[in-house]
């Protein structure tokens, strides 16, 4: 099992503490993994690993489990999760050139991480808003009524 | 216990409260075909094509699953379920490699079977398939997950039978495979190689590799001298590729179809065996008598074992018997002894060996099994892969008149044959240790305690005063718990017999592949062919390893007594950890 820790020290202790706690509780796996989660903005091996061998699961369980939900994930995030929603009522407004616009302007494809780990680009189902169509979320800020001339502007605000 | 009756296909029967539908249709006469259930281990009902109607139920039940209630009313032919079954087929199908006119699996197939049987000539349905990363290539096994139905009864030996759990279903929906964490072959993981998952498998999608065409090779190439050598199991499982019942021993014609095929020699593992009991009944009685030495001492005569205890209880190593595998000191005796003898180069010979077992495979690439400076054993081939070469060479297997093995390395005493079942290498090493100690033989040979498919079995042998207790385990999950025990420190056990098979070699992951069909309606596989076994070992006349008159020879003439420098040197090997995943 990989002994490796991962990230800073500080992380690794606090993901050694929540695995704790977790350990008198039923059904700690999922839980575990969405703590890590929390902390790590994504589930590398070590992490999994870890999570394995505190609860007795095989990494192969905690590996099954990552992939068959949408919630986590096996790559690292950016620091702006950019989330268009391509339902139907914003697929039917024009969401779909949105997306291409970013696609175009980070130079990445949906479910991709800009080399500078500053934007990641998801397509997302429903999110609740189509009144708002077409949609889109950066990390808890919503974006409504888009058209591909808000791309720029978008991209211009989170310029730091 | 409490009984309930119920009517299938309006035939009332009674059966035991919590019966599955299936098992009770079975008493009435009916078989439910099934994908993925898998009598004592796989209960997902993921495959549906159990269905039956219940009358009053909503839907179509899975009666793998569901149990009897008082009064039912079961029907397992109705159009209804009959359409829905043959759907779920074209559904499957649509998904699926079909390969069937070479694949490995064609004709024993159980999706294949179930096709046929519902005239799913057609497949109506066309679209994506799930797209498959090609895996890549170890010793032991090839996956093909294009030919994979999902039905998960190899995550479940896996996981359950072998607590290894090193494959499991990875990603959700259509996008569903069965691999292993972060998609790593199995050759980079922790996999055991035992192959277990491939016996039962429904389909092609795990088959040993095949090596046939290397043996071929060297068969073909007039500067070898080729020697076979079988395992004890090897010859109660053979028939059955040839259509004789499970459980029969068809040793003689073994030996002529190997003759036929053409090896220069055929000799017999089982003669090892005996060797291998020398050399670690030997080994315990000297461990047995030191302060210091590690007990219990455990076999390592399953490769699969071993890679489980250096994967998972490195710290339990000191444990191990030095003992080479037997298949190992197979080829270390011909290629320094034997090839002495007879003025051959090792270096041309080359050594089969005909094996239960896909672990095998891994074993001869080990390091330090190499005592004439070339591999010990060369190519080994599994029971279904010689089965296959007897088959192309067109050999008329049933017709076969019995041949014997050839002098010397053939010669062997039926303790050497009980490595085979589950418990046999300790009772081979119980006939010899007693005698060893005691200076006569056992009051009795049979020592019934260690037999038999419980997953753990011990039993107390007094030797002459000293009280000698033996465990023996078979199926990793049962080994683990013994060696948690030895952790705990509460174990007290002073020799151990683990095998990592189910039943012991005679289901190992190399035998002939039975159908679930069979499988679920009851019948003990490893219970017949150990059987068979046991039957040989009852009307033999040569019972115990000592007693041998080859391994005397052996002693006399090359390694002068068990445990010595030179037995060592070629017999014996070390373990090592090996890092997880």
């Amino acid at each position: 099992m990989s002994k490796e820790i991962i990230g800073t020290p500080q992380q690794w202790e606090q993901l050694e503490k929540e695995l704790e706690v977790l350990k008198n509780e039923p059904g700690p796996v999922m839980k575990a993994m969405q703590a890590a989660q929390a902390i790590y903005g994504y589930l590398p091996i070590e992490v999994q690993s870890k999570i394995a061998s505190t609860f007795g699961v095989s990494l192969e369980e905690v590996y099954g489990i990552a992939t068959f939900y949408a919630q986590f994930n096996l790559k690292p995030k950016g620091k702006y999760t950019i989330g268009i929603c391509l339902g139907t009522a914003c697929y039917v407004k024009g969401s779909g050139l949105v997306i291409d616009k970013f696609k175009e302007r980070l130079g990445i494809e949906a479910g991709e991480t800009t080399a500078d780990q500053k934007f990641t680009l998801d397509a997302t189902r429903c999110i609740g808003c189509c009144g708002l169509a077409p949609v889109l979320t950066v990390n808890d800020e919503v974006y409504g009524n888009l058209t591909t001339d808000d791309v720029d502007k978008i991209l211009a605000k989170y310029n730091d | 216990m409490k009984e309930v009756t119920l009517k299938i296909n309006d035939i009332s029967v009674t059966v035991p409260e919590g019966t599955r539908i299936l098992d009770a249709a079975r008493q009435a006469g009916f078989n439910v075909p099934t994908l993925c259930y898998y009598k004592d281990l796989c209960n997902e009902g993921s495959c549906r094509i159990c269905v039956v109607e219940v009358k009053g139920a909503r839907s179509l039940v899975a009666s793998c699953s569901a149990v009897v209630a008082e009064g039912m009313e079961v029907y397992t032919k109705t159009p209804k379920v009959i359409n829905a079954r043959k759907t779920t087929l074209e559904l499957i199908l649509s998904n699926h490699n079909r390969s069937c006119l070479s694949c490995v699996r064609s004709g024993n197939c159980e999706l294949q079977k179930l096709s046929q049987e519902y005239g799913c000539d057609d497949v109506a349905y066309t679209g994506d398939k799930t797209a498959v990363v090609p895996e890549l290539p170890n010793a032991y096994l090839v996956r093909d997950n294009s030919k994979c139905i999902l039905c998960r009864r190899c995550v479940a030996m896996c996981e359950k039978v072998q607590s290894v759990g090193v494959i499991g279903a990875n990603f959700r929906g259509f996008n569903t495979t069965i691999g292993c964490a972060f998609e790593r072959p199995l050759g980079a993981v922790d996999c055991v190689a035992c192959g277990q998952c491939i016996n039962v498998c429904p389909v092609g999608a795990l088959t040993e590799k095949d090596d046939t065409d290397i043996v071929v090779e060297a068969l073909n190439n007039p500067e070898k001298t080729v020697i076979v050598g079988t395992a004890p199991s090897v010859r109660v499982a053979l028939g059955e590729e040839f259509g004789n019942a499970i459980g029969t021993d068809t040793e003689g014609k073994m030996v002529t179809a190997l003759r036929r095929i053409g090896f220069d020699k055929v000799f017999d593992v089982n003669m090892t065996a005996d060797l291998t009991i020398m050399e670690e009944g030997t080994e315990f009685l000297s461990r047995l008598q030191d302060k210091n030495a590690a007990l219990p001492m455990i076999t390592s005569c399953s490769p699969g074992w071993i890679r489980f205890i250096e994967f998972n209880y490195p710290e339990l190593l000191p444990h191990l018997s030095s003992c080479k595998s037997p298949q190992q000191m197979f080829g270390a005796v011909i290629k320094t002894y034997y090839a002495e003898k007879m003025h051959l180069d090792p270096k041309n010979i080359v050594v089969v060996s005909v094996m239960p077992c896909t672990a095998k495979k891994t074993e001869i690439f080990r390091e330090d099994q190499n005592a004439s400076g070339y591999p010990d054993i060369d190519v080994v081939l599994t029971t279904r892969e010689l089965a296959r070469l007897i088959k192309r060479y067109g050999i008329d297997y049933n017709s076969l008149a019995n041949g014997e093995f050839d002098d010397p390395l053939g010669k062997s005493s039926t303790a050497g044959y009980l490595f085979g079942a589950t418990g046999g290498v300790m009772e081979a090493a119980l006939r010899t240790v007693y005698e060893k100690v005691v200076g006569e033989p056992a009051p009795s040979l049979d020592f019934k305690a260690v037999r038999g498919t419980k997953g753990i079995k011990s039993a107390t042998v007094d030797l002459k005063g000293t009280k000698v207790k033996v465990g023996v385990a078979h199926s990793l999950s049962n080994a683990r718990q013994i060696l948690e025990d030895i952790k705990a420190g509460k174990c007290d056990y002073q020799f151990i017999e683990i095998m990592t098979c189910p039943g012991g070699c005679v289901n190992g992951g190399g035998q002939p592949i039975v159908s679930s069909e069979k499988i679920n309606a009851g019948v003990d596989v490893k219970a017949l062919r150990a059987g068979a076994i046991y039957k040989a070992d009852k009307k033999s006349a040569l019972r115990t390893s000592h007693e041998n008159p080859v391994v005397k020879t052996l002693y006399a003439e090359y390694f002068g007594e068990p445990n010595s420098h030179k037995a060592h040197k070629i017999l014996h090997t070390t373990y090592h950890k090996r890092d997880k995943m």
